[in-house]
């Protein structure tokens, strides 16, 4: 498990919450050792973007801790939090009339006074944030005529001109083509090595398999198992948390695990630790925001 | 932080192979339209919004001091100037007191007024437009102006005139609760259900507002409810400027400072929070000082309609979306179209006068009507 020097990791403890009377998020400990890739995985509904917001502080949990080293996050102030994490969430809304440029300075908010524009330093931070998510040749375009991939490099881009130490990502490769989708996780990395602590919430149980020194897979709000990919990701437990038949076979060339899905398993006893009814109410499914890019196009 | 730069396309060292079939042929699509790259936006500098900003700047002074020379009485820009400088105490009075008194008593503060009613209601509306998410938001759409008619109607009726601006702030206020309360209480708080409740409440409160004129009606009340409702800079005077002009600084400029906060909620709601900002605090106090602002605005012009909603629009077409160039340049051209709306209104039907919004609804409507074509998004 690769870990960087001074790179502060991520320790989730006993972090509960519930909307109205549904409890969203119960008793989560995780862990992402600093400068590691962590992989959140499971079903729709599972609580993975509602678990993203709560350590990046967007929503106030019930109980429980977010740390990143010894700093407590929640008792950080807005702003400091702001410039420790940064959130990419999966965008497809139209904002009218801003630039990709424009869009990536956002990040520079938790840095800049009420009337003192961007510095030679911020303007300096978004052009290599606009480098590092390739998009250079874009930074002059409109973000409404992005296509759903680029907005999600976009996304990333500004999360990263916050210049943050805790990275999350909700479900950075939507939108995506098999290079991009590589060439995301291949980025975040790369990042991650050279100096921080990511957490994505991923859906494509190989491609986290590939890239993620640590997964944790979540069912109901609550972690059902987590660690190295090849130890958790297992035939019995995507039966358990996703109602698939798989096998996991280990990839040629890197050994790490690949899985092979063979069909939905019988209904009745289909992921025993999902419950459908709450399938797509809060997790905004792939489905639905890629018809909506298409709308657009 | 790391600036390793990505490699495009370059498979990543472990090369997950998984089943890509996820990215199916709405991908395939996607990679075609990626491939079609548009051509580059042109180019929005902060050169460009500062020479909009000085052109716009000379453009509003020029207007002010023309539009002061249109009138029945014949005027020009030099006695405009001449009247100015002698009561700045600059220069020696030269014109006669009955002209100087058309200039410095009649004219000036109507369209100083009109500038400062226009400035603050296209403020209004760029700041409603980002805090909502909607594009359609603006004070008179979403029911202010209209509850702030109420008040002010009411508190004028009942005879405590002093508490006119407070009223009108009140009304503007019910009426903002009452708009955003309907729309979610009917589900998600989207554009089309703001819309409508604040078509509902706007209905309810301009109702009230003909009701309340009605009952205490003394003769002339037609022209006094059309003038509540459909907005008139007839009758003001230098007590109505300082109201106006008072609001802008005390309440525009703390507005003209949330510039960033706006940007942050351009992504909604969890992303402003990511990037720092108190959400629900920000929005609330700034919610409250368009409602505040509004209030002043409406107790000396009545229900303007159309400029909130139009030139933050159109001022998005120049300069794009950052609320830093957004903001003033907004409130400029909502001066400048309201000196000029107002000056076709007090001058077209001669001697009579037409209420100012029946102009900036003509002009307006079918200006809003090209902007919703040319940017299908907009609606």
């Amino acid at each position: 498990m690769s870990s960087a020097r001074g790179v502060d990791a991520l320790h989730a403890d006993r972090v509960r919450f519930s909307r109205g009377r549904r409890l969203i998020i119960d008793d989560v400990d995780c862990t992402v050792p600093g400068g590691a890739v962590g992989a959140l995985l499971g079903p729709n509904g599972a609580g993975k973007s509602t678990l993203l917001h709560l350590i990046a502080g967007v929503e106030l949990a019930d109980a429980g801790t977010a740390r990143l080293g010894a700093r407590d996050l929640a008792a950080l102030r807005r702003r400091d939090r702001a410039r420790v994490i940064a959130l990419a969430e999966q965008e497809v809304q139209d904002v009218p009339g801003l630039r990709v440029a424009e869009v990536v300075a956002l990040g520079r908010t938790p840095y800049l006074g009420a009337f003192a524009g961007p510095g030679e330093l911020d303007r300096a931070v978004v052009r290599r944030c606009l480098e590092d998510a390739d998009l250079v040749e874009l930074a002059d375009r409109e973000y409404d005529t992005l296509s759903g991939g680029e907005r999600q490099r976009v996304n990333l881009a500004r999360a990263l001109a916050q210049e943050p130490e805790l990275l999350l990502l909700d479900e950075p490769t939507n939108h995506l083509d098999v290079r991009a989708q590589l060439a995301m996780l291949g980025l975040l990395r790369e990042l991650a090595h050279g100096g921080l602590t990511v957490l994505a919430a991923l859906h494509d149980l190989s491609l986290a398999a590939g890239y993620a020194d640590q997964v944790i897979v979540l069912a109901n709000g609550r972690v059902v198992a987590s660690g190295e990919p090849r130890n958790v990701l297992t035939p019995g437990l995507i039966r358990d948390v996703w109602g698939v038949e798989a096998q996991v076979l280990e990839h040629p060339s890197t050994g790490r695990p690949l899985i092979a899905y063979s069909e939905a398993s019988d209904p009745r006893t289909a992921g025993r630790a999902v419950d459908p009814a709450r399938d797509g109410a809060r997790d905004r499914t792939g489905d639905r925001v890629g018809h909506r890019v298409d709308e657009q196009a | 932080m790391s600036t390793t730069r990505a490699q495009a396309g370059a498979a990543g060292p472990a090369g997950a192979a998984g089943p890509a079939g996820a990215a199916g042929p709405a991908g395939a699509a996607r990679a075609v339209a990626d491939a079609a790259t548009s051509p580059p936006a042109r180019s929005r500098t902060g050169l460009r919004t500062g020479a909009w900003a000085v052109g716009l700047g000379l453009v509003l002074v020029a207007s002010v001091v023309v539009a002061v020379t249109i009138g029945p009485a014949g005027l020009s820009p030099a006695d405009v100037w001449a009247s100015v400088l002698a009561h700045l105490g600059i220069g020696e009075p030269t014109l006669t007191p009955l002209r100087d008194g058309i200039v410095w008593e009649l004219r000036m503060p109507r369209v100083l007024t009109a500038a400062a009613v226009g400035a603050g209601l296209a403020l209004c509306g760029a700041v409603m437009q980002a805090l909502t998410r909607n594009p359609l938001a603006d004070p008179y759409l979403l029911g202010l102006s209209s509850g702030a008619s109420v008040g002010a109607v009411v508190v004028i009726v009942l005879g405590v005139g002093l508490l006119l601006p407070f009223a009108a702030f009140a009304g503007a206020l019910v009426a903002l609760a009452a708009t955003l309360a309907i729309a979610n209480a009917a589900g998600a708080l989207t554009p089309t259900r703001t819309v409508l409740a604040g078509l509902a409440v706007s209905s309810v409160f301009g109702a009230i507002t003909s009701l309340v004129i009605f009952w205490s009606a003394t003769g002339d009340s037609y022209r006094e409810i059309l003038n509540w409702l459909l907005g008139s800079l007839a009758g003001t005077d230098w007590t109505s400027v300082a109201l106006a002009g008072g609001a802008i600084v005390l309440i525009g400029v703390p507005l003209l400072a949330s510039a960033r906060t706006l940007d942050a909620f351009a992504f909604g709601d969890t992303a402003a929070a990511a990037l720092g900002v108190h959400v629900g605090r920000s929005r609330v106090l700034l919610l409250v000082g368009t409602a505040l602002l509004t209030g002043a605005l409406v107790a000396v012009s009545g229900a303007i309609g159309f400029v909130g909603l139009i030139l933050p629009h159109a001022v998005r077409l120049l300069v794009g979306s950052r609320h830093r160039a957004l903001l003033p340049l907004s409130a400029l051209a909502g001066a400048i179209f309201l000196i000029w709306a107002d000056t076709i209104a007090r001058t077209m039907f001669d001697p009579r006068e037409l209420p100012v919004g029946i102009v900036t609804a003509l002009v307006g409507g079918p200006v809003f009507a090209v902007l919703m074509l040319r940017n299908r998004r907009l609606a």
